[in-house]
């Protein structure tokens, strides 16, 4: 991951888009505004899951919602990569970032897997099955984990005194 | 606001070894989940989701979880303002999102008083009323800047 984020900060084009600096404000509203799409999408599909759900009769129904969650993850990667351009040395160095990225590759399998767990009912009305209901716990976890590291200076100060 | 400064309350939240950073970082993650969720209640208003599932049924499923969220957010927000209360309060950003805070909550009043209660002619299929449109579209431009408010508190900082 390290290899890949230097790979990425030594890119040519950092130095160019750095002059922009002053849309990094910009960059964040939109990484933050794309994080909560992502979790909104997720909760939607879950209430399905869970059968809480008053809006959404059949599982096909909830599963819409992966168009939200791919959207904004495109939008969540592409805002997140500009960033790493601006503030390089803090991506590489903070172990919060670090924790994030993983947790964010964690969290996207999860939701390729409890996607694809819903595929064997889409068409019914029927209960979506108990592996479906434990992916869609576990997605939402991640996400909501992914979020808070996001903002984890708190984790990353925590951590660096575990180490200590 | 000095006072407020030196509550108990707003000196561990200031003094503690984590506590500004931990309050932050939920702050941060709740206000994030009413953004993503009020968005989808905000979109069906407008007419851009699709309107297979009724707007009432939407609206119970979402609302209520979203309250949680702003209720945490809220919470927490108010322990991160009074630890720094004087600097926040001539913080621009930071008056700029209270004010945008107050007119979501004058819009959510007008569309539970006056648009809401009318929801059975138009929950179901039919097009949705001018009235429920404009108030969907005012709460999703007023998340947004509230949102782009918060993150500029930071940089306004003094």
């Amino acid at each position: 991951m390290t290899d890949l984020l230097l790979w990425v900060a030594g890119l040519p084009i950092g130095p160019s888009l750095r002059v922009f600096s002053r849309f990094v404000p910009w960059l964040q509203i939109v990484h933050i505004l794309a994080n909560g799409i992502i979790l909104g999408g997720v909760v939607m599909i879950d209430m399905r899951v869970w059968g809480i759900s008053r809006s959404q009769a059949t599982i096909a129904m909830a599963r819409r919602f992966q168009a939200w969650i791919w959207g904004a993850l495109a939008m969540l990667i592409v805002s997140g990569f500009l960033l790493i351009f601006y503030t390089p040395r803090r991506a590489l160095i903070d172990l919060a970032f670090q924790v994030k990225m993983w947790s964010m590759v964690v969290a996207i399998a999860a939701t390729v897997a409890l996607l694809f767990a819903l595929r064997s009912n889409s068409k019914a009305q029927a209960d979506a099955s108990w592996l479906a209901g434990l992916l869609g716990t576990l997605t939402l976890a991640l996400w909501v984990f992914v979020t808070l590291a996001g903002r984890g200076r708190w984790f990353a100060l925590w951590m660096s005194r575990m180490l200590q | 606001m000095l006072w407020l400064e030196g509550t108990p309350l707003a000196m561990m939240v200031s003094h503690g070894q984590f506590g500004f950073p931990a309050l932050e970082m939920i702050h941060v993650t709740a206000t994030t989940f009413v953004f993503g969720m009020i968005t989808i209640v905000d979109l069906r208003l407008v007419g851009l989701l699709s309107r297979d599932s009724g707007v009432g049924n939407l609206y119970r499923d979402v609302i209520p979880l979203t309250w949680v969220a702003f209720v945490v957010a809220a919470a927490t927000g108010i322990l991160l303002f009074i630890s720094q209360a004087r600097a926040y309060s001539v913080n621009f950003a930071f008056q700029m999102k209270i004010a945008v805070l107050l007119l979501i909550g004058l819009n959510m009043l007008l569309f539970r008083r006056f648009v809401y209660p009318g929801i059975a002619k138009w929950d179901h299929g039919a097009a949705i009323p001018l009235a429920a449109r404009i108030a969907g579209a005012l709460s999703l431009v007023g998340w947004i800047t509230v949102v782009s408010c918060a993150r500029w508190i930071a940089y306004l900082m003094v």
